[in-house]
């Protein structure tokens, strides 16, 4: 039991790093504030300065803002089932005693070890590309027109490379809390004539429901955010196809340097984690608590 | 007497430091080929200059873009010598961010630069960057296919004949399109190439009055003839192909035609690294009749920062990096075909060079045919030929080159792209300040 001096003490010694957390934190957020009002356009420096909310309204009335919104949400959700679900799968599989077991669980999990660049690099002139790749071979082999992936399906092709960099992440979460279920639990079930499925619903998923928690909500921070991807792969294009908020904040301060808009889009993009996020804890975060 | 010792140590000592530091020079540049190679030849610079120590900072374009104008935009001086092209130098000098350069030396060759390349960098007569490459766009075919076709490509082709050659060369069961063109969003990947064609259509970006014109005929004809071209006789997935994508595509024989940067021209007819590098013909840019060709102008050129405290040493650079002599430097050591094209009359005056280069002339003649202060058959208020030299533009051109990507791909159709263009301009301009 601390004592009150101890207390103190511990909230003394404490405060420089909590101080330079906040710090930390606070000084980009309150400068990126500073330039959502701001008229800043270091290419055309003569019109500078105080525009109140024109820069919200100008970020918000471009045609691609809400098309990125739907994107980024599209991807968070897309790439979450597949992950989730296959994840689950994946780690149900790799768990069973099988010949060369170690390495087949490398290979599931190495994907996670390549950078997004290089995977999106890959996947593109690899795997995708409608004349080179892997898939055009495998389609022309069963004399069937090649698809072109990121001009026709762009979102589809963007969320099929990072649900295959985030599916072992999953896999590995899942895989852990699958090998801390008690043994003697699943042989008590199978003697009283539980089957395959029963054990699964009934046993399997509530113990894996903690991890299933912390794999839904560290993966939406991560998917929020994707950007190496659809830089290397799409550009965003064709149109705002696979234009994401990332990009287009990228975007607007990057290639068209207007500092002020994409401080706003910043900004916005700020709040509407802080609301996925909300909902996603409020949803899924109670399982947390137990 | 300590004092006066450690303060004359201390002074010397900073001297010292302080001549060191001005004679070391950052130059950014692109990670073409010839920027690369320029960089390996730097011991003859150095050896004349032992008092000039040169630190590269090599980027890819886009990040080099990205770098540079944040860098002389916000006055950050990390470098004293820039690898930019034609389309920031007349916004830069007008900004006076840029050195004008008339201190290159005596030596120094200034009017042997092609008067369309000096054109493009120079404001008020002034120059204001050295080009170290310099090039337009052509047409580039397979002789053979052409053959085969039972056509002859003629040395100024038009946008029809293009057509009904492509739709004779296809024979996608043979993986062969009949042409390649830049699909790729970008303002300088397929609104490079869009806006050159543009103007051979007779078609302008803006009007007298900055009005942006993509609800007028002429954008119409231009873009529906590009899609319908590429639907027909396109590669798969072409919104996707920029520069380096077609130029494989090329090489590997996928390609009858392609209409593109005159510095490919060395590497399609390199044997070793074109499969068809001894079926290459080449032609000028196709037109409609209108007076205009299809072809683009463009120079990687060296500028220098008009922040920076090394000033002699980076004129001193700047005037090795873009002389006669260089060219002859990278002769002696490569061959004549590996000089920096398109910049400089004499080169394209040298019977060695022609011997070596077969494409020399039809580059010339592609980079006189365009006309930066005057790129499209009705008066403009811009110049730049594939670009149109305001700050807006490359915000506003990629964002088109999206629009019409999305086109080409054939996620929108040809009549909204260009409504959605029309819109996104109007808008760019109205925020800019040039409209009301």
């Amino acid at each position: 039991m601390a004592t009150q001096q101890t207390r103190s003490l511990a909230r003394f010694m404490m405060a420089p790093s909590v101080v330079l957390l906040f710090v930390w934190m606070i000084v980009p957020l309150v400068i990126t504030i500073w330039f959502s009002f701001q008229q800043y356009n270091p290419l055309n420096p003569i019109r500078d300065g105080f525009v109140g909310f024109s820069n919200y309204a100008l970020f918000y009335s471009n045609p691609a803002f809400l098309q990125s919104i739907l994107n980024t949400l599209t991807l968070v959700v897309s790439v979450l089932l597949i992950t989730v679900i296959g994840g689950i799968m994946l780690a149900l599989l790799i768990d069973q005693p099988m010949w060369g077991q170690g390495i087949v669980r490398i290979l599931v999990i190495s994907p996670f070890f390549v950078m997004p660049p290089v995977a999106a690099l890959v996947w593109k002139n690899m795997i995708m590309h409608p004349q080179y790749g892997v898939f055009a071979d495998i389609a022309r082999f069963f004399g069937a027109q090649p698809i072109d992936w990121f001009g026709q399906h762009p979102m589809m092709a963007i969320i099929i490379i990072v649900a295959w960099q985030w599916l072992p992440f999953a896999t590995l979460i899942l895989l852990t809390a699958l090998q801390s279920l008690d043994g003697e639990q699943k042989e008590a079930a199978e003697m009283d004539g539980a089957g395959f499925v029963s054990r699964f619903i009934y046993l399997t998923l509530p113990h894996m429901s903690r991890a299933i928690t912390v794999v839904i909500l560290i993966q939406t921070i991560f998917l929020l955010s994707v950007y190496a991807e659809i830089l290397v792969t799409t550009n965003g294009g064709p149109g705002y196809a696979s234009t994401n908020l990332p990009f287009l904040v990228y975007q607007k301060a990057l290639l068209e340097f207007k500092i002020g808009q994409a401080s706003a889009g910043g900004v916005i993009a700020v709040i509407l984690a802080n609301i996925v996020a909300f909902f996603a804890m409020r949803a899924v975060g109670k399982n947390l608590d137990k | 007497m300590k004092l006066r010792t450690l303060t004359l140590g201390l002074l010397s000592a900073s001297a010292l430091a302080f001549a060191a530091h001005a004679e070391s020079i950052t130059i950014a540049t692109v990670n073409n080929a010839d920027m690369v190679r320029m960089q390996t030849l730097t011991e003859d610079f150095t050896k004349a200059n032992p008092d000039i120590t040169l630190n590269w900072v090599t980027l890819e374009e886009n990040v080099l873009r990205e770098r540079v104008t944040t860098d002389i935009a916000t006055k950050g001086g990390q470098y004293d010598v820039m690898t930019i092209g034609t389309y920031e130098v007349p916004i830069w000098a007008k900004q006076s961010w840029l050195l004008p350069l008339d201190k290159l030396g005596d030596d120094y060759d200034a009017k042997d630069i092609l008067p369309a390349i000096a054109g493009g960098l120079s404001v008020d007569g002034k120059l204001y960057a050295a080009p170290f490459y310099g090039e337009s766009s052509f047409v580039m075919y397979r002789k053979d296919l052409m053959d085969k076709a039972g056509l002859k490509m003629p040395d100024a082709p038009t946008w029809d004949f293009i057509k009904q050659a492509a739709d004779k060369m296809t024979d996608r069961a043979n993986g062969v399109n009949g042409v390649c063109l830049r699909g790729k969003a970008g303002w300088g990947e397929n609104m490079a190439f869009l806006t050159a064609m543009s103007n051979s259509f007779g078609a302008r970006w803006f009007d007298e009055n900055w009005k942006p014109q993509f609800d007028q005929p002429e954008w119409k004809s231009t873009l529906q003839f590009y899609v319908d071209l590429m639907k027909a006789d396109g590669p798969e997935g072409a919104s996707s192909n920029g520069f380096n994508e077609n130029l494989a595509l090329f090489q590997q024989g996928k390609c009858g035609m392609w209409i593109d940067a005159t510095v490919a021209a060395s590497m399609v007819s390199d044997p070793k690294s074109s499969k068809v590098a001894d079926k290459v013909g080449y032609a000028l840019a196709p037109d409609n009749g209108l007076g205009k060709r299809g072809n683009w102008l463009w120079a990687w050129s060296l500028a220098i920062p008009a922040g920076t405290q090394k000033t002699d040493a980076a004129e001193k650079f700047v005037a090795w990096a873009t002389s006669k002599h260089y060219s002859e430097l990278v002769a002696s050591k490569l061959g004549w075909a590996s000089a920096p094209p398109g910049t400089r009359t004499s080169l394209y005056a040298n019977a060695e060079y022609q011997k070596a280069a077969p494409f020399a002339k039809m580059t010339l003649d592609s980079i006189n045919a365009a006309d930066p202060t005057h790129p499209t058959v009705k008066p403009v208020p811009y110049v730049g030929v594939q670009f149109v030299a305001i700050p807006e533009f490359q915000g506003l051109g990629t964002t088109v080159g999206q629009l019409f990507s999305a086109a080409l791909a054939g996620q929108s159709s040809v009549d909204d792209a260009l409504k959605q263009a029309q819109d996104a301009a109007t808008a760019a301009m109205t925020e800019g300040g040039y409209i009301k």
